[in-house]
């Protein structure tokens, strides 16, 4: 870990991993993308509509994914004052809030010819919108102080508190019995979905793990040289 | 250490009795927020027994959160924070003891009051102590969340709305629960579920949140 605080260093990681992340991509999304809209079968109940699933699920588990990340790289940011771990976070932020908006909007999608309503205040919806207003928290508070050191270290720990919040949506569903089913992958016991559908279901959560790897690696390209640029007018100010 | 939070927790108490508005504004927003809204939903008994419950507590939530923006400003400015985070007493329970402070002149308050407004809301007489009971569990958890946010943004370039942003979030759980032991009292339903998770919920505030607030705060401070 301490070797990666060379943002030099770091750098050379990302130019490496980016590569292969984008070349697994391109090569998986078409593949994820036709097994689940062709090959996959439609379900006895939902019909057609549980493909949106596929789009769903994926979307969800990165968007506690994306937080914990993002979260655990606060905490380290914080502890070990690493630099490189608080642009890791602030860069992750913007992905995660896409990746919850996404599962919200799908999930209304699906929502409305399934349960016939756009949307309920379930526990699950409800706490999935408090992670998405977390984001946007973190993403503005980051940007509310003239110091940008400042402002990443106290968004860091609004990250850390709204840790909470996790389990919550993990759990939410088997605490409450609400509309929204119940966990039927990562559950005691065996999952309750047909391997016809739980294969294609994991693919896709693959895919969209690559396309989190890619994306970060872009944005963390351009957070490093935004602030080695910042750096370099910083000494280029203080020679002249 | 004792001393050093009773010293704190006397002279928070002395500044707002001295400048008496602000806690006075915080009760005034609170009685006039409710009576907009028998003017907006319709004076009809029947409707504002029902929503009671919910409009009282999401009104002493924004209560709170309005009384919440100068916890720390005040004191950042001035200068007494600073030598708060140097006392050889943890910051962490100076902190506690401003909250049980702010606690006594916003919420408090909010909750001696609520009794009156259950009322207005033409709530069932029998049922009305339940509302305060509620809030008396619930809202030291607001003050207590709000302080994140608070001192997270001392300093800051944004407030107001901004404070909302961050905390509301963290505080929606224990207005669900709040809501839910006062429908579930009026009712006459087994309501100890709520109020078991609404103790917890301020066990936990109480034992966790000066740490984060600390933390901002020394960020604040740097």
């Amino acid at each position: 870990m301490h070797a990666l605080a060379n943002p030099l260093r770091f750098q050379r990681l990302v130019d490496i991993v980016l590569p292969w992340a984008l070349a697994g991509l391109i090569i998986s999304l078409p593949i994820g993308l036709y097994w689940v809209l062709a090959v996959a079968p439609a379900d006895y109940q939902q019909g057609e509509s549980v493909r949106i699933m596929y789009v769903h699920v994926p979307a969800a588990w990165m968007a506690l994914f994306v937080y914990l990340v993002m979260a655990t790289a606060c905490a380290v940011a914080l502890i070990w004052k690493h630099p490189v771990a608080g642009i890791v976070a602030s860069a992750s932020a913007p992905i995660g809030a896409c990746f919850t908006a996404i599962a919200l909007f799908t999930g209304s999608v699906w929502g409305k010819p399934m349960w016939g309503t756009w949307w309920v205040w379930d526990a699950r919806l409800t706490s999935v919108l408090i992670l998405f207003f977390l984001y946007l928290g973190f993403m503005a508070l980051k940007d509310a102080f003239d110091d940008p050191e400042r402002g990443r270290r106290a968004a860091a720990i609004l990250a850390i508190v709204g840790v909470v919040n996790l389990p919550i949506i993990k759990f939410s569903v088997d605490w409450w019995n609400t509309l929204h089913q119940p966990a039927s992958v990562l559950r005691w016991g065996a999952p309750t979905m047909d391997p016809s559908m739980l294969w294609p279901l994991l693919f896709m959560a693959v895919v969209f793990k690559l396309y989190y790897v890619v994306a970060l690696c872009f944005r963390l390209r351009g957070e490093l040289q935004a602030q080695r640029v910042t750096a370099l007018r910083m000494a280029q100010s203080q020679a002249v | 250490m004792l001393r050093a939070m009773r010293a704190v927790f006397e002279r928070d108490l002395r500044l707002s009795a001295r400048s008496f508005g602000s806690s006075a504004m915080t009760v005034l927003f609170f009685l006039l927020a409710l009576s907009l809204f028998p003017l907006g939903v319709g004076a009809s008994p029947d409707l504002l027994a029902r929503i009671a419950p919910g409009i009282i507590w999401v009104l002493a939530l924004l209560a709170v959160l309005l009384s919440l923006e100068r916890l720390f400003q005040a004191d950042f400015d001035d200068g007494s924070l600073e030598l708060m985070a140097q006392a050889p007493v943890p910051l962490e329970l100076l902190i506690l003891a401003k909250v049980c402070a702010h606690w006594l002149v916003s919420g408090l308050l909010l909750v001696l009051l609520s009794p009156l407004l259950a009322i207005m809301m033409a709530m069932p007489t029998e049922t009305v102590w339940i509302v305060p009971a509620s809030l008396l569990l619930g809202t030291p958890s607001l003050v207590l969340i709000g302080a994140i946010g608070a001192a997270l943004l001392v300093g800051a370039r944004a407030g107001g709305a901004f404070l909302a942003l961050l905390v509301t979030p963290l505080m929606i759980p224990v207005l669900i629960f709040g809501v839910g032991a006062i429908d579930a009292g009026v009712m006459g339903l087994g309501s100890s579920v709520y109020w078991l998770i609404l103790g917890a919920i301020l066990l936990a505030a109480m034992a966790a949140t000066p740490f984060a607030v600390a933390a901002a705060l020394r960020l604040a401070l740097e």
